[in-house]
């Protein structure tokens, strides 16, 4: 593979983009033919922070490969444990208490936000704007404080466990809920007053890294990725899991496909976030936290797979399990690796200048391409 | 005439969207009480982490340096990483009966995920997590740690 890469045409020149430090966080390693400055070919080259979660799973009890996932993932802990505790579940047929579904969507929409903020004030950095990353960070230090307190940890929380939630909320925690959906419906705004309606933001946007619907399709990309090219992918839509049937949000979709279109749908599903909040929070059920489970869960044999929403598409799990205590494999569909392999595609043909702006409405978290 | 115009136009659009940003850049320059930074290591001493925050784990002892811990094995069982080693021995108790209990309970907090696993695990509400978050030493040998105080033994009653 690496021959066929490094033999170049005549007038093209091939360079590397991204650190290959393994002790560095985040390694994606770019192998870019450039002709001039413009984009030829892009090649991806993984395995940097392969750390194979999937095999270590295959050791670990259905209680422990939980904690495993929140690596996976970072930015979205609690909702990679969501789909894990939610296939187990599914193969237990354990019922959840209504007090536990509801809490588990409060903290997974709370972390979809932190994510957005998180890519929204990166994203922006890496265009050239640093201060947009302080007012990110300015909100998810909130929610990354209200977190501490009730899940006691700040990114690999480890709060969902099969049957519930490992404890019951903090008492602080719907009053600090309440202050910050007042907080962040004020600054939201700000938001679109410091970057999306900024013309050198705009310029950088528009008409870069156009992919197509059928593109968006074919390649297999989910979550705002394909919602900005016109697909209906939100599976919190069109396969409602735990609650989110009963409740009133819109999938947020955009047909122009470049990365401006991307970049409003993130800024869109934050609002439509803090709108799902706003329906729970003031309605948590009485009752328990946590059902009823035996101390050593044994899947059925079978198969079983579920899917969720994380802030970056469509995650699967899928655990072949022969009735034992630990599984037999386990297999887990990131979102990030399919909205990757996009990326040549959408990149051929534009300056090198362009490459951040494309990757940045990506939302590329490498730990979860590479497992 | 036209290109002019919308030349103009462009301009000013350009520009007021550049203002607009450093509108908002400019209040928060001008109000710093708003600013939430705050200046670790230099508010050390007021910096209260919350009840929940997993630090390291730590067992608890009574002021007759008495543990629960029975030497159960639940939470060696229970990590995922091997952090916790419990090596028993048998007491011989006053009616002359053998009676298991921990001689040391090993925590290895290198190897720590604070995953609160073996706390949800431990059936006698023995160990806890603490709120100590500066753990960095010179020597990795330093981070293995002995968590049953020396000479602690334990509580009456506590099967």
């Amino acid at each position: 593979m690496f021959e066929e890469v490094a033999t170049s045409k005549e007038g093209e020149q091939i360079i590397n983009v991204g650190p290959q430090h393994p002790a560095t966080h985040g390694v994606l390693h770019l192998i870019i033919t450039l002709n001039g400055e413009t984009i030829v070919n892009l090649e991806p080259n993984l395995g940097y922070i392969h750390r194979s979660i999937e095999k270590m799973c295959e050791s670990l009890s259905y209680r422990q490969f939980i904690y495993t996932t929140s690596r996976m993932d970072y930015l979205a802990a609690h909702i990679n444990n969501h789909a894990c505790a939610l296939t187990v579940e599914k193969a237990m047929q354990i019922e959840i208490p209504e007090r536990a579904e509801v809490i588990r969507i409060l903290v997974s929409e709370l972390t979809r936000i932190a994510s957005h903020e998180l890519w929204w004030g990166a994203m922006a950095m890496d265009l050239g704007a640093l201060s947009p990353f302080f007012y990110a960070f300015r909100e998810r230090e909130v929610i990354t404080d209200i977190m501490e307190e009730t899940c006691g940890a700040r990114l690999t929380m480890n709060y969902m466990v099969p049957g519930g939630v490992m404890a019951d909320i903090h008492p602080n925690f719907v009053k600090r809920v309440k202050d910050f959906i007042i907080q962040f419906k004020s600054r939201i705004d700000e938001y679109d007053q410091l970057v999306t309606g900024n013309i050198i933001f705009q310029n950088r946007m528009k008409n870069v890294g156009i992919l197509s619907k059928e593109d968006a399709i074919s390649y297999g990309t989910t979550g705002p990725t394909a919602r900005g090219s016109g697909v209906s992918c939100d599976i919190r839509k069109i396969y409602p899991y735990s609650i989110y049937g009963k409740l009133q949000f819109d999938e947020v979709l955009e047909t122009a496909g470049d990365s401006f279109a991307r970049y409003l749908v993130r800024v869109k599903e934050m609002k439509q976030s803090i709108s799902i909040i706003e329906q729970l929070i003031d309605n948590i059920p009485e009752g328990d936290f946590q059902a009823k489970t035996k101390a050593v869960l044994k899947l059925p044999k079978g198969e079983f797979y579920q899917r969720v929403e994380t802030p970056r598409g469509e995650l699967g799990v899928y655990i072949v399990s022969e009735g034992g205590t630990t599984p037999y494999r386990i297999k887990f569909r990131s979102p990030g690796f399919s909205n990757l392999s996009a990326l040549n595609h959408m990149i051929k043909g534009h300056k090198i200048g362009d490459l951040v702006a494309v990757m940045g409405t990506l939302d590329l978290v490498i730990p979860d391409i590479d497992r | 005439m036209s290109f002019l115009k919308t030349y103009i136009t462009e301009v000013y659009g350009a520009v007021k969207s550049l203002l607009t940003g450093m509108k908002l850049t400019g209040y928060y320059f001008t109000h710093p009480k708003e600013i939430i930074t705050e200046e670790y290591p230099d508010n050390r001493l007021t910096l209260k982490m919350a009840d929940r925050f997993r630090g390291e784990v730590v067992m608890k002892h009574d002021d007759n340096n008495e543990h629960a811990c029975t030497g159960c094995s639940a939470c060696e069982l229970a990590c995922p990483n091997g952090t916790i080693k419990i090596i028993n021995k048998f007491e011989i108790n006053a009616e002359g009966k053998k009676k298991k209990a921990i001689d040391a309970f090993v925590y290895h907090l290198e190897l720590c995920t604070m995953c609160n696993l073996c706390i949800e695990a431990c059936p006698t509400d023995a160990i806890k997590m603490a709120q100590t978050f500066e753990h960095s030493v010179y020597d990795r040998r330093l981070l293995t740690k002995q968590l049953n105080l020396p000479g602690s033994k334990i509580r009456e009653g506590v099967e």
